[in-house]
């Protein structure tokens, strides 16, 4: 029997303000609040609005038979509080049907994920991004998304580290290969990660190509969609449709009858048989058929499906050196201001502003002409921000001292493994006719470990 | 195909802009197949580049018959062939005798821009006559509005289509205040031709709807720059290390805004001292611009090397880390391109033609110094947008080459023709 997971991705930046060089260290404002109230407000009402009541329609119609995931970032969530309170009372609802399942994402929508010294800040920021999940909806996420869905093995092993039992990302065919999505996988670094990939054809067919009159399959009709996935091979078993929620309004307006398809497609699917699932279900109920490398990031964006958008070119990784060169900074800055304007500053579309590649559907950059327009603002406000970051620390303390208090930190991890592994040895040696004893006790420890970090 | 051309400068005696453009655009479409230029300078120095094409000096084409041994002819022009002078002697088509003319019977010219302008264009015209019934061609090529008389001139003699190739306006020049009488030579020539080149966008806007022309008969022909010759490629720039040079380099004249780059530079003074400001250059306004740069206090960082030449450009180009050039209205602007061949980092004006075809480097409006301030910071302190602009720019413009634009002139020639 084959099931659809639908996931939608809920995020909106805080959008930067014009800031000119000469504002660095007077005005420690970055951001547009008209821009941020506008632009919420017209993605709330055309797309965030009628979407959810759509899918809380959809949920309460089907008795339990749609399921439907969502992700929201920290971000986003608190410009929907302050400017949209309606959606999240929408999301609340709809968690309160128990046909939907919220993932966590990192609270920024920021890419520390791909910088080797911001590991501690991308956990960090995560588990707040849980915590605020679970104080909003009533449920804590056991399935994480990253920001733009970037994956590759040391990603996977980091989430499996916090405790997730599945990632979504991705079935960029560079990656696959021969391989289909069509099933689930597993990381190759930790087995106990689960990994659903993309359909990227059939999640751009809504999300991309719906309203697109020069395309073969238009008008798209939900029996004819539906079709095309009840007649996928019988072994594949899992679909995953995964897209922005605002390509329902916006990306694809209203008018195009979204919606309207968008309804069908429950009885449509209760005809062929097919099911819906939310992704723990699908995670506790298949098997993972193989484990995934992933050497090099991939993501949903652009042709590429790399991070080539956020990293292409010199701008983009100074940028994004000079940001996460704090990282250890904020982590023991006591100020609130710099750490939220860090959670705002973070966004990956801030990065995207900036990049310089040929993008055939076509960009917007908001308030910024050009790529060395967005990078040219950014540094601006990155430096006056470096400069509060440093300001911020407590007194007496400086960067230096700060590195060896962590060098201290991590030498008494290590020592502390050397003492456990001594201790299992000693304990092994001390009852060698007992040998379940201590295997049971084995991994007791090595989660005690991981908590302890 | 044979093209007369008619143009006023030619390298190596240049006085603007104009002189190189003909020169880069003759010999892109000197390399298309079968293709034969005769070029039309009203005083050739006979120092001029004639390998792909042949050049006709106005001054030694006579318009009153004089008799005149072929030895005399060769003592007196050495770069010219005394049977063309005999072919345009047998071509004479008027009495003009009453005109100021040598002992071959040839008039005079000067070449420049001098006060009596308009009795030289008129005389180009005069004696373009007297090509046009000589030679054999299939069109016409006239460059900027000193020639469009002859242009129009050689039409009329021959039958043959005329294409107007717009360098600048009046408009440009003059930022709106036109001279009435070069308006009417301007308005004239776009008048009777049969086809309008403009080097950008912006200038077919204003050839649209300041000379009320047809739109279909207006097409943009974008400038290219010849790559550097090696002895300038060859120069090593002489930086400090400590210190941000940013150049401006023209004319110190209305057109060229530069009382905004004055302003832009006390912006970025008033944050950080580690940069030099340097407008290099000659024009009415460079007193006042002194003048500006003492009343906001950067006269100590602000210089004014004065009017460079040659090798001088490109040294003091390379020696810089920003090229600005805030044209309130350019119609080209060729000076950008070569300072990115020179791997500079260029900021311009929207309002110049070459932002159209130019995507690696920073364009603002020319009034808005605070975001021109804001480029200039920011070339200096980011080292990675200085690098993107320095690697990437200077492969932009490598790409931009007068073959392309040959080819394109080539086309709009069968075009014209019905070809």
């Amino acid at each position: 029997m084959k099931t659809i997971c639908l996931y939608f991705e809920i995020h909106q930046i805080v959008h930067l303000k014009r800031y000119r060089f000469f504002d660095i260290g007077t005005d420690h404002y970055y951001y547009d609040d008209y821009a941020n109230e506008t632009s919420i407000s017209n993605i709330a009402n055309n797309s965030y609005i009628p979407a959810l009541t759509t899918l809380l329609d959809m949920v309460n119609e089907s008795a339990g038979q749609f399921k439907v995931a969502f992700s929201i970032s920290g971000v986003g969530l608190e410009q929907l509080e302050q400017y949209a309170p309606a959606v999240v009372e929408l999301l609340k609802k709809l968690a309160d049907t128990g046909c939907c399942e919220f993932l966590a994402e990192p609270y920024s929508h920021g890419l520390a994920s791909l910088s080797e010294n911001a590991a501690e800040n991308f956990r960090d920021e995560t588990m707040r991004m849980c915590d605020k999940i679970q104080e909003l909806f009533g449920q804590r996420p056991k399935v994480f998304r990253n920001s733009s869905l970037i994956y590759d093995d040391e990603i996977g092993a980091k989430v499996a580290d916090m405790g997730f039992k599945g990632v979504l990302t991705e079935g960029a065919k560079h990656i696959m290969g021969w391989k289909s999505p069509h099933y689930l996988y597993h990381c190759c670094l930790n087995p106990d990660l689960k990994i659903l990939l993309r359909d990227y054809k059939l999640s751009d067919d809504i999300s991309l190509r719906f309203s697109d009159t020069s395309w073969e399959s238009y008008p798209l009709m939900a029996d004819t969609y539906m079709d095309w996935i009840a007649t996928l091979p019988e072994q594949d078993q899992i679909v995953n449709i995964f897209m922005e929620l605002c390509a329902l309004g916006i990306y694809q307006p209203l008018d195009s009858h979204i919606l309207d398809f968008l309804k069908a497609l429950p009885s449509c699917a209760k005809q062929r048989g097919v099911t819906f699932s939310t992704p723990s279900e699908i995670i506790d109920s298949h098997e993972s058929v193989a484990p995934l490398e992933v050497p090099y990031p991939m993501s949903w964006v652009d042709e590429e499906r790399d991070i080539s958008c956020w990293q292409g070119n010199v701008m983009q990784r100074e940028a994004f050196d000079k940001l996460y060169s704090v990282c250890d900074l904020i982590r023991v800055t006591p100020d609130r201001h710099v750490k939220q304007d860090w959670d705002y500053l973070q966004a990956s579309n801030n990065f995207r502003f900036m990049t310089t590649k040929n993008n055939s559907v076509g960009m917007n950059r908001g308030i910024y002409e050009s790529p060395y327009d967005a990078f040219t603002n950014y540094m601006n406000i990155l430096g006056d921000f470096m400069n509060r970051v440093h300001r911020s620390l407590p007194a007496g303390m400086d960067i230096e001292e700060l590195n060896a208090f962590q060098t201290t930190i991590q030498n008494q991890d290590k020592k502390i493994q050397a003492l456990e592994k001594q201790i299992q040895r000693m304990k092994a040696s001390a009852t060698p006719k007992a040998p379940k004893a201590p295997k049971e006790a084995k991994p007791k420890k090595a989660a005690a470990k991981k908590e302890s970090k | 195909m044979d093209v007369l051309m008619f143009g006023w400068e030619f390298p190596p005696h240049i006085l603007g802009g104009l002189g190189t453009a003909s020169y880069g655009l003759t010999r892109g479409l000197a390399k298309q197949p079968d293709m034969n230029i005769t070029f039309c300078l009203p005083k050739p120095w006979g120092d001029e580049d004639q390998s792909f094409m042949k050049i006709v000096g106005m001054n030694t084409v006579p318009v009153v018959y004089k008799d005149a041994d072929a030895g005399y002819i060769k003592q007196r022009h050495p770069w010219m062939d005394p049977q063309d002078y005999y072919d345009f002697r047998n071509h004479i088509y008027a009495d003009f005798r009453y005109m100021n003319t040598d002992d071959l019977g040839c008039i005079g010219f000067s070449g420049r821009y001098p006060d009596n302008l308009q009795e030289e264009i008129n005389n180009y015209s005069i004696v373009a006559g007297v090509v046009a019934r000589t030679r054999k061609f299939d069109i016409i090529h006239s460059h900027d509005w000193l020639t469009y008389p002859a242009g129009i001139h050689a039409k009329q003699v021959s039958g043959k289509p005329l294409v107007i190739h717009v360098h600048a306006t009046d408009f440009d020049r003059s930022r709106g205040n036109v001279n009435p009488v070069v308006y009417a030579i301007e308005k004239n020539g776009m008048d009777y031709a049969d086809h309008i080149m403009c080097v950008s966008e912006l200038t077919r806007q204003t050839v649209i709807n300041k000379y009320h022309q047809d739109p279909r008969k207006v097409s943009t022909m974008h400038n290219a720059v010849e790559p550097l010759p090696q002895e300038i490629a060859d120069i090593v720039p002489q930086k400090k290390p400590d210190e941000k040079v940013v150049t401006f380099l023209g004319r110190i004249t209305m057109q060229k805004g530069p009382e905004y780059f004055v302003e832009a530079a006390a912006l970025v003074l008033r944050r950080t001292r580690n940069i030099r400001f340097c407008m290099a250059g000659s024009g009415d306004m460079m007193n006042a611009m002194i003048r500006l740069a003492a009343e906001r206090g950067i006269a100590d960082r602000f210089h004014f090397p004065g009017f460079m030449k040659g090798r001088q450009v490109y040294e003091c180009l390379k020696a810089s880390d920003v090229y600005i050039m805030p044209s309130v209205s350019e119609p080209f602007g060729i000076s950008p391109l070569e300072a990115m061949q020179c791997e500079v980092p260029t900021i311009i004006s929207k309002q110049s033609g070459c932002a159209e075809i130019l995507d690696k480097c920073i364009k603002t409006d020319y009034w808005d110094i605070n975001a021109m301030a804001d480029a200039i910071y920011s070339i200096c302190t980011n080292p990675s947008l200085y690098e993107y602009l320095k690697v990437e720019g200077k492969k932009e413009v490598d790409a931009i080459t007068w073959d392309k634009v040959g080819e394109r002139i080539l086309n709009r020639y069968k075009q014209v023709l019905g070809w």
